[in-house]
């Protein structure tokens, strides 16, 4: 019983740790329909620039995690302006193969770099080990994580639900031309959403350094787990994709806990029959425009 | 004349051998005896050709977009493995034929889920198919040889006569013969109506389901038509290396395979066999600046024909062949252009 709400534990810290990572790619791909398979990376450059500042100039973990989220948010935004969105209206094939050899730069950019091997952030010894809750062992870092993304989660559903911009970018994502004959800047509106989804994988991916393992080749290793967030939870609301991650996350450990021989074929499975049943997501609205 | 017989004229016209064409194979055919000194390398890009029109098939002609294409070439290449190690089909044309057909099962079973959905599901379920077969793969160790791979695999003479010699030359021509058959094949399968009705489907889906297309069937017969092809590609790696191992579902191989289609132009059978020389050749030229780091620059590569565009890349290159056909023969060009990316 106690290993089942372990396992449910740890289930719910990796699915909201793949919700923050994924959540970027979910307004690029789920809303501005642009298929960016490089996400992965600036999860990665947020990761390596939490690890630098660490383990090399000696920062506390927690001065470095919102330095990691501006760094990939600045990333961002530069590629944004100057090269994504060039790409807005281009085919499908155009992002993807766009995308993918910028993942192809980053894996090769880092790896010499930083060597290719997994690195680890010199976490504080308060996140280190667990507790016992009525039987239950409660990991202390997996405990910060879901504070954190839990936090994020609501904040995120906040700005969009209740705020000017949340209000702007949905009315942007709806009907771009429509919004930018009110007078909402709909270019800008976008680069701000994607810098912000950006340093929000950036975030991520420092938190996941510890749990998913950093090396060069995250961006391709986990470039399958954002996507299957992002079409198996839809786009039509912050919900589906948070729903979808927490499902993935439980589902990952569990498969691997109890029929560790069968490994990822549980994920994939689960999301290739989701996707025939329902092709716009589980909680999809409408098909990809 | 009327509207049907025009139509058909064109088409006609359009599926003609070239004079151009018929030189292409002769320079392929020419390299054999030129460089045999690198039988390995040429026999490398032969497969990569095979993979790379197969690829062609579905993007260029029905306007399908794979990111698992390696799925197939990867059960191709196990069957013809598995084939040879347990001595179930030595002859290896038989063994080839049988691992395509493998392939095919997989493809026919596979295209009910491609065919569903929009772009992105199709992106995701190739992907997945092949991410799946890789962790089944992995988990059948005691099948497949897990990480390591099937080795040990000896490979019989073809046809009972030419035996595989170590200089790779018998594997050169061998190759050779099977992408020239398979590329027959093809160029009579894109120029017949099936294949223009193909291109209807690509161009408007819906206007071609109105004026009568079986689209989704169409599109389930070319899938499984082009899982053969990369099957028959996968078999070929195996037989021609004598080793199969997990990389062969490797998404960085699907992923190759598309920059390779791009570089050389899809929608016209040749964009894969030049995209592929050109592409080994990138890789080699990277591979010698910076050994680990090849990579970045394939990226690199990627990104900026993305920006430039594909169209405008390949009238560039094409303009001064043209230039010249016009200037000499005093006719039109004979170097067809790259067919429009819907």
């Amino acid at each position: 019983m106690t290993s089942i709400l372990t396992n449910l534990f740890d289930g719910v810290a990796y699915g909201m740790l793949l919700f923050v990572l994924a959540c970027g790619l979910a307004v690029t791909l789920g809303l501005m329909n642009f298929v960016n398979l490089a996400h992965g990376a600036f999860a990665m450059a947020g990761g390596y620039v939490c690890m630098l500042l660490v383990n090399q100039h000696g920062w506390p973990f927690f001065a470095a995690l919102p330095l990691a989220f501006v760094s990939s948010a600045v990333i961002g935004i530069v590629l944004e302006r100057a090269l994504y969105r060039h790409l807005y209206t281009r085919s499908h094939l155009d992002q993807v193969l766009f995308t993918i050899g910028l993942t192809f730069m980053s894996v090769a950019a880092v790896d010499y770099m930083q060597g290719s091997s997994r690195v680890f952030i010199n976490l504080p010894a308060a996140l280190e080990g667990q507790f016992d809750v009525f039987g239950v062992g409660i990991g202390r870092y997996r405990l910060m994580i879901i504070v954190i993304c839990g936090l994020l989660t609501i904040g995120l559903q906040m700005v969009l639900a209740k705020t000017r911009f949340g209000s702007r970018l949905r009315a942007a994502v709806d009907d771009p031309r429509a919004a930018s004959g009110l007078g909402i800047n709909v270019p800008q509106v976008f680069a701000f959403t994607f810098a912000f989804g950006c340093g929000l994988a950036g975030l991520g991916g420092a938190l996941s350094a510890e749990i998913l393992g950093l090396d060069p080749y995250f961006p391709l290793k986990f470039m399958i787990y954002f996507l299957i967030v992002v079409t198996v939870g839809g786009s039509s609301s912050i919900t589906g994709p948070f729903l979808a991650s927490l499902l993935l996350g439980i589902g990952d450990v569990a498969g691997k806990y109890y029929v560790p021989k069968m490994g990822p074929f549980v994920i994939y499975t689960m999301m290739i029959v989701i996707l025939i049943w329902r092709p716009n997501g589980l909680f999809g609205r409408t098909a990809a425009r | 004349m009327s509207a049907s017989s025009d139509v058909g004229f064109h088409a006609q016209r359009h599926a003609r051998w070239h004079y151009g064409e018929a030189a292409f194979w002769l320079i392929v055919l020419a390299c054999g005896f030129l460089f045999p000194s690198r039988y390995l390398i040429m026999t490398d890009i032969l497969r990569l050709a095979l993979f790379a029109m197969s690829l062609d098939l579905i993007l260029g002609y029905a306007g399908i977009v794979s990111l698992g294409h390696a799925a197939f070439f990867g059960v191709g290449a196990y069957a013809a493995g598995l084939l040879a190690l347990h001595g179930v089909i030595n002859e290896p044309v038989l063994a080839l034929i049988a691992a395509g057909l493998a392939a095919t099962v997989l493809g026919f079973a596979t295209s009910f889920l491609v065919i569903r959905g929009v772009d992105l599901t199709r992106l995701m379920v190739t992907l997945g198919i092949a991410l799946l077969l890789e962790a089944l793969a992995e988990r059948f160790s005691n099948i497949t040889g897990g990480t390591d791979g099937l080795q040990g695999i000896e490979m019989q003479p073809i046809l009972g006569q030419i035996p595989f010699d170590m200089f790779g030359k018998a594997g050169f021509f061998y190759s050779l013969a099977v992408l020239f058959v398979l590329f027959l094949l093809a160029r009579r399968i894109v120029h017949s109506p099936f294949g223009l009705s193909l291109r209807a489907i690509k161009n408007n889906p819906l206007r071609a389901a109105a004026i009568g297309i079986p689209v989704n069937r169409r599109l389930i017969a070319i899938y499984t038509f082009a899982a053969f092809y990369a099957g028959i590609a996968g078999a070929l790696f195996t037989q021609t290396t004598a080793i199969a191992s997990l990389d062969v579902f490797a998404f960085d191989r699907s992923a190759d395979l598309m920059l390779v289609l791009v570089i050389g132009g899809t929608g016209y059978l040749y964009g894969g066999l030049i995209g592929a020389v050109i592409f080994r050749m990138l890789q080699e030229v990277f591979s010698t600046i910076t050994p680990q780091y090849w990579q970045f620059w394939i990226g690199l590569v990627l990104v900026v024909i993305v920006l430039v565009g594909r169209q405008r890349l390949h009238y560039g290159v094409l303009f001064l062949p043209n230039l010249l056909i016009k200037q000499i023969a005093g006719r039109k060009a004979v170097v067809t252009v790259p067919e429009s990316e819907a």
